[in-house]
């Protein structure tokens, strides 16, 4: 059973919406991509599944139960973190505080869990009483990243999460991801860097002009001669 | 040399009279700023609005603890200390909760729409002028004494002469030393004092990460109001009560949460000193410490009578010159804050 499923989301920020119509289903433990031209509506949709503007038209469904128009607190509850775009930290706490702040909502001892996301982003172990603000852009998403899996969240969603970053830092956040994903975290991203994110999506959701235009597999979506033509800069590999 | 000569024929009476004039008097007043500010920058820093009405804040936890004084005069004597300070935290509990009051009826109505911060700040002026209406519907324009006995002196000997602080300003500064370092452990020890800096910093990611806002709001709204309450009672204990007690302070706190950096408490409190002092140093006679160094001055040099930067009448210009200054070079203050 798909673990996130949104049915023919309608959406905007008041006046005209910016989503006429997209569908996503992604199974427990897949990463999904979402990737189209500038305006399509790839991060309106995150935007819209997680509560931060109203979806008019359609459900969500996560984990089984309806969660359309719920707000951010109740989906952290649920298993549903949200990294941003940008201003995704806190710039004047300390990359712990980043990290304790991500786990408001529990009340339980979370020290080891960040001591697993220290593992999984290092240089953050060195910088921790740093203030957040302080950090390279790389270092910021990590600790963007961090903070949002503190709730050990069954899927994660990711705004662009290699915008800005230098060709090392993209490698590195990206292969970060798929570690995170085979400890068991859903992901569903956006992404600008089409070939890379489809490369190593599960599935792959094509959106132009607030609809999906196709959907299929990672693979199947960089084989397909039409997708590559108009969404990832001409067939030419 | 000519020093040690100076030295020896040391001023001990203008010495002392200018650490009471300026220091001890800076202290003082400083102490009320910071009080003050601290409460108008958190509530800044997390609603983005500046809360004019934050003043009269002050005036009605001064009245609701003169009226708690009145009902239970004989309370201080039992423990040593004056009533008014005895029964201040109970003010300060009330003070609280009318600005929870005030906030769920005149500022979140705003804040849900979705209003710019300049409407709500517009609101808390009507606020300001309702409180002040209400105070005086019921309590008038006289001044009141918040002391049921007299005031305890204390007088501390200096080579022959007192510095002097009386019971009120000795106990507004012991407050405010406890209530810095509780508001410091409460904002960097605690989850809801951490999720209040967050939410200052980035409020949409504190509601992103399950951040319960409406729970750091409440909690802003109490350390506010809490603090503006002993920050009135002290003042209104040091001088007396009236109902423009504290909106005649309200330019020197704002000008100190400024120099602060807006959102910023450790600045709020230092931009409340630094304020303070500035006042007192303004005001401040200097012919008084020139006129001992006569002798050393050369014959043509005429000490004036009054060499204060700003005569006592107009001490309001020094915040507000401040306030212009700050604006001009450092708009974020000097703990860099954010523009409102």
């Amino acid at each position: 059973m798909s673990i996130l499923s949104m049915r023919d989301i309608h959406a905007g920020y008041g006046g005209a919406n910016i989503l006429n119509g997209v569908s996503i289903d992604i199974e427990a433990h897949e990463i999904g991509v979402i990737i189209g031209p500038n305006g399509a509506g790839k991060s309106t949709t995150l935007k819209a599944l997680f509560g931060l503007l109203t979806v008019s038209e359609g459900s969500v469904t996560f984990d089984g139960a309806d969660i359309t128009n719920d707000n951010p607190e109740t989906l952290v509850r649920r298993g549903l973190s949200f990294v941003p775009q940008e201003f995704n930290v806190f710039p004047t706490l300390s990359v712990r505080e980043n990290l304790e702040m991500g786990a408001y909502v529990r009340r339980d001892d979370f020290r080891p869990l960040i001591e697993k996301i220290f593992e999984y982003f290092p240089p953050l172990r060195d910088k921790h009483r740093q203030p957040a603000g302080e950090l390279s852009g790389g270092q910021r998403q990590m600790v963007a990243i961090g903070r949002a899996l503190m709730m050990e969240p069954k899927l994660l969603l990711l705004d662009e999460p290699t915008a800005g970053l230098s060709p090392r830092y993209m490698g590195e956040i990206l292969e970060r991801v798929i570690a995170i994903n085979e400890s068991g975290v859903g992901i569903l991203m956006v992404e600008q860097n089409a070939r890379q994110a489809l490369a190593i999506a599960h599935k792959g959701f094509v959106l132009a002009g607030g609809r999906n235009s196709f959907t299929g597999t990672g693979q199947a979506l960089l084989d397909n001669p039409e997708v590559a033509e108009s969404f990832l800069g001409g067939g030419a590999h | 040399m000519e020093d040690v000569g100076l030295l020896a024929a040391m001023p001990i009476n203008e010495i002392v009279f200018f650490i009471n004039k300026v220091v001890i008097a800076g202290l003082i007043i400083g102490s009320v700023y910071a009080l003050a500010a601290v409460g108008m920058t958190l509530v800044s820093g997390i609603l983005r609005f500046a809360n004019f009405a934050h003043g009269d804040i002050m005036t009605l936890g001064a009245f609701v603890a003169f009226v708690l004084t009145m009902l239970m005069p004989g309370l201080g004597a039992m423990v040593g200390l004056p009533t008014a300070f005895v029964v201040m935290p109970l003010a300060m509990v009330v003070t609280a909760a009318v600005t929870i009051f005030l906030d769920k009826r005149f500022y979140a109505p705003l804040r849900t729409v979705g209003y710019k911060p300049i409407t709500l700040v517009i609101a808390s002026f009507g606020v300001m002028l309702m409180l002040q209406g209400v105070i005086r519907l019921f309590f008038g324009t006289a001044p009141r004494q918040m002391y049921v006995t007299a005031k305890d002196i204390y007088r501390v000997p200096f080579g022959g002469r007192d510095i002097i602080v009386t019971e009120p300003q000795l106990l507004l500064i012991v407050f405010t030393i406890v209530s810095v370092v509780a508001l410091h452990l409460f904002l960097t020890r605690s989850r809801t004092g951490k999720a209040m800096r967050a939410m200052s910093d980035n409020a949409d990611l504190a509601r992103i990460s399950g951040i319960s806002t409406g729970h750091v709001v409440r909690t802003t709204w109490i350390i506010a109001g809490s603090l503006a309450a002993a920050a009135g009672t002290l003042l209104a204990m040091d001088v007396s009560l009236k109902p423009d007690l504290s909106f005649n302070l309200l330019l020197p706190i704002v000008a100190a949460m400024i120099v602060g950096g807006v959102g910023q408490p450790y600045g709020a409190i230092s931009g409340g000193l630094l304020v303070g002092f500035t006042e007192t140093l303004s005001v401040f006679n200097w012919a008084i410490l020139l006129r001992p160094l006569k002798p050393h001055l050369p014959e043509w040099l005429e000490i004036p009578a009054n060499l204060a930067f700003v005569p006592t009448e107009y001490k309001l210009v020094v915040p507000f010159f401040i306030l212009v200054a700050v604006l001009i070079w450092r708009p974020h203050g000097i703990f860099k804050g954010r523009v409102l």
